[in-house]
């Protein structure tokens, strides 16, 4: 077993910088989740995704120490986290937490010092240099003008950014975040993301955090922790987590899809057969077309969209039939053949802006055959 | 730079009020001692037989009293409110006093039935265990009771049930027991002996220091017990020490003067409001001078509004701090919705 090895054992050298082995967490002595095995270098960023409710809290309480360990360990630097003290553990982790906390009568300034906690002395005054730890802390998340306001009284987007400033201001080498872009619009999230990205790089901290968005969390982690409503987990780099079947299963997705490669989610796909609706396109042109029939409950078909095309990622998820073409080659006769069947069939033809060019020229036939069977409908004017 | 002097202009404030006030309580009373006497008297023990009889017998002991115990009971409200994270939250309106004075009351029945007399450590410990026990009750409560009306609403029941016990208790008693207990059931700082203000100012002040020392822990604390464990303090061992500390400053004024309304939410409310921080590092101190000062006068004010009959100190502080808590919860409501 590996969790006989003890620290300064070189063996322990060789794993991770910090390494849970076997690890078992839960509430109250009760396991929730199991046999966690995951060896992170320093300065990386490791993401916890998966349905709420599954337990993300519970592991990254348990790294906290807000929970104890249930079985196995969590090391850092080869050494378990339960023979630290309280102050040898507040200078290697520090945390920013989801609970929504509302100290009266404090400024910004005030929670961000906090973090000098660990370094201060019995009375808790702040030195010259605390002082400036804390001013460049704040310059670092900008929050520099608004330090003197009442922290209750900041917006979600501040709070976040003032409370990253207080982990900071504890100088760790460890920053762990429960969630901490719940509560905020999209440019305070790339916001919050590209700062820990940034301290990560630049300060070889180790962000461990839990996230709601996959697409960001396959975008800025270098390590995945899934963890499945059935607490199955599964670690490693996002490409090989981050699949459009392994996100689908591990939210029990039925409805809608998840697109790996774009990091964005589609709506379920239309009922009915797309026989009565064609849609022609190419070069990314189709996506809103696809969209809007969606949203209005219409199936369709695609046609003639390149496996290479921008379409094709949307087209795959939404049309309910796909006549597609081989990738960097000249549209064959059988393709062609299925596309003019296609058209026959529909009652109304889109064409959504498809650029005819030498790989697709057979295409200016089918438009104009569209044309004189009086299907034809350009993008803007298809009055459906 | 501008924080700072306001922090300085309500020390000043504190220091200047609490002199003027001791001098004004001095001197006011059935007998009216001129000032100028007052000094010459308590730094010379000289000058008339009877004025410095009063001053060092009576007037002296009671004043260090409402001084000590004011400040204690203030203090003791904070300490409640980090705990709770519930600024309502107070000696007197979660039971905890009641509860210090239902056992109070046993041991002198019982005690004094027995034996003719309690010494004060006697009462104090009295007060202490009575006061855990409300303490740990409402924490019990706490633990699956997150709402903070609800655990108030809980506190005020226990208090009602501790009282009424005592009310049973007094009934049951014997006739000269009952005039004691009565007096000080109600609350009052009259009759203060000098042995009375020497153990007071020792639990009171090795307690208050000892919060003092606690400022830093106590400000971590105020970001929620999450983020204090995260910074390093051992969270478990500290609440234990907070409502220890707590306990021990609200059953040193019980036992001496009886339960005392809202002086322990109305007095932080008004120094965080003062100071503009909720800092210990500056709020403690306040709040024991702020308490200090608030029960001097309002002390003055029990002696002097009926003169020579005595009101309860209860009925003073509860008509200067009832209406003070009350605007506090409507601000904090207006700064909630706005």
């Amino acid at each position: 077993m590996t969790t006989m090895m003890t620290a300064g054992d070189p063996a322990a050298a060789m794993t991770g910088y910090i390494s849970l082995r076997d690890l078992t967490v839960g509430y109250h002595g009760r396991p929730l989740i199991s046999h966690i095995s995951l060896d992170i270098r320093r300065g990386e960023i490791v993401s916890l995704i998966g349905p709420n409710g599954a337990g993300k809290s519970t592991i990254l309480k348990s790294l906290t120490r807000q929970l104890p360990i249930i079985g196995g360990d969590i090391r850092i630097d080869g050494r378990s986290i339960r023979q630290f003290s309280y102050r040898e553990f507040s200078t290697k982790v520090a945390v920013v937490l989801t609970e929504k906390l509302a100290p009266e009568m404090m400024t910004c300034r005030d929670v961000v010092a906090m973090g000098r906690y660990p370094y201060t002395g019995r009375l808790g005054l702040l030195t010259a240099e605390d002082k400036a730890i804390v001013e460049e802390a704040m310059a670092s998340v900008r929050v520099g003008e608004i330090a003197d306001n009442d922290f209750s009284a900041i917006s979600d987007g501040q709070r976040q950014r003032v409370l990253l400033a207080r982990a900071v201001c504890q100088d760790p080498e460890i920053i762990i975040l429960d969630e901490p872009t719940s509560y905020l619009d999209i440019r305070h999230k790339l916001e919050l993301l590209t700062l820990l990205s940034r301290m990560a790089r630049e300060k070889g901290i180790t962000v461990i955090m839990s996230l709601h968005e996959i697409d960001f969390a396959m975008k800025v982690s270098d390590r995945i922790i899934s963890v499945g409503e059935d607490r199955s987990i599964m670690t490693g780099e996002p490409e090989t987590i981050v699949t459009d079947s392994k996100v689908r299963k591990l939210y029990g997705i039925t409805q809608g899809s998840f697109n790996s490669l774009f990091g964005s989610a589609e709506m379920p796909r239309p009922d009915g057969d797309g026989r009565s609706i064609l849609v022609l396109s190419n070069n990314g042109r189709g996506i809103p077309v696809y969209r809007r029939l969606q949203k209005e409950g219409r199936a369709f078909t695609a046609a003639v969209v390149s496996r290479s095309d921008l379409d094709y990622a949307v087209a795959r998820e939404l049309a309910t039939r796909l006549i597609t073409a081989e990738p960097c080659e000249p549209i064959g006769e059988e393709c062609l053949r299925r596309v003019r069947e296609a058209v026959g069939e529909a009652s109304v033809v889109i064409d959504a802006g498809l650029q005819i060019g030498s790989t697709n020229s057979g295409m200016k036939e089918v438009l104009d055959e569209a044309r004189r069977q009086g299907k034809l409908r350009s993008e803007d004017t298809a009055a459906l | 730079m501008n924080r700072h002097f306001r922090i300085l202009l309500v020390f000043i404030f504190l220091i200047a009020a609490t002199l003027a006030v001791i001098v004004l309580n001095v001197n006011t009373g059935n007998v009216n001692i001129p000032v100028s006497s007052i000094f010459k008297i308590i730094v010379t023990h000289a000058g008339d037989p009877d004025e410095v009889n009063i001053i060092w017998r009576i007037r002296l002991p009671r004043i260090l009293m409402a001084a000590l115990l004011g400040g204690a009971l203030s203090l003791s409200g904070f300490l409640l409110q980090t705990f709770f994270r519930n600024p309502i939250a107070g000696p007197f309106v979660l039971g905890i006093s009641s509860g210090a004075k239902m056992v109070v009351a046993v041991m002198m029945i019982v005690v004094i039935g027995r034996v003719g007399h309690v010494s004060s450590w006697f009462m104090i410990i009295a007060a202490f265990a009575g006061s855990m026990v409300a303490t740990g009750f409402i924490i019990l409560v706490s633990r699956s009771v997150k709402n903070m009306s609800a655990l108030l609403v809980a506190g005020i029941m226990i208090g009602n049930i501790c009282s009424a016990l005592t009310e049973l208790l007094i009934t049951f008693a014997e006739d000269s027991d009952i005039v004691n207990l009565h007096n000080w059931s109600q609350g009052s700082f009259s009759g203060m002996s000098w042995s009375s203000v020497r153990i007071a100012f020792l639990i009171v002040g090795v307690t208050t220091v000892l919060v003092f020392l606690l400022s830093k822990p106590i400000g971590a604390f105020q970001l929620g017990e999450a983020y204090a464990q995260s910074m390093g303090l051992n969270v478990r061992r500290f609440r234990v020490i907070l409502i220890t500390l707590s306990s021990v400053l609200s059953a040193c004024v019980t036992a001496f003067a009886g339960p005392i309304s809202f002086v322990g939410i109305a007095v932080p409310f008004l120094m965080k409001s003062a100071l503009n921080t909720a800092k210990p590092l500056v709020v403690v101190p306040a709040t024991f001078m702020g308490g200090a000062l608030f029960c001097m006068v309002c002390d003055l004010i029990a002696r002097m509004a009926l003169a020579p009959s005595e009101l309860n100190i209860s009925t003073v502080t509860a008509i200067f701090g009832a209406p003070i808590v009350i605007y506090m919860l409507i601000r904090r409501q207006k700064a909630r919705t706005a």
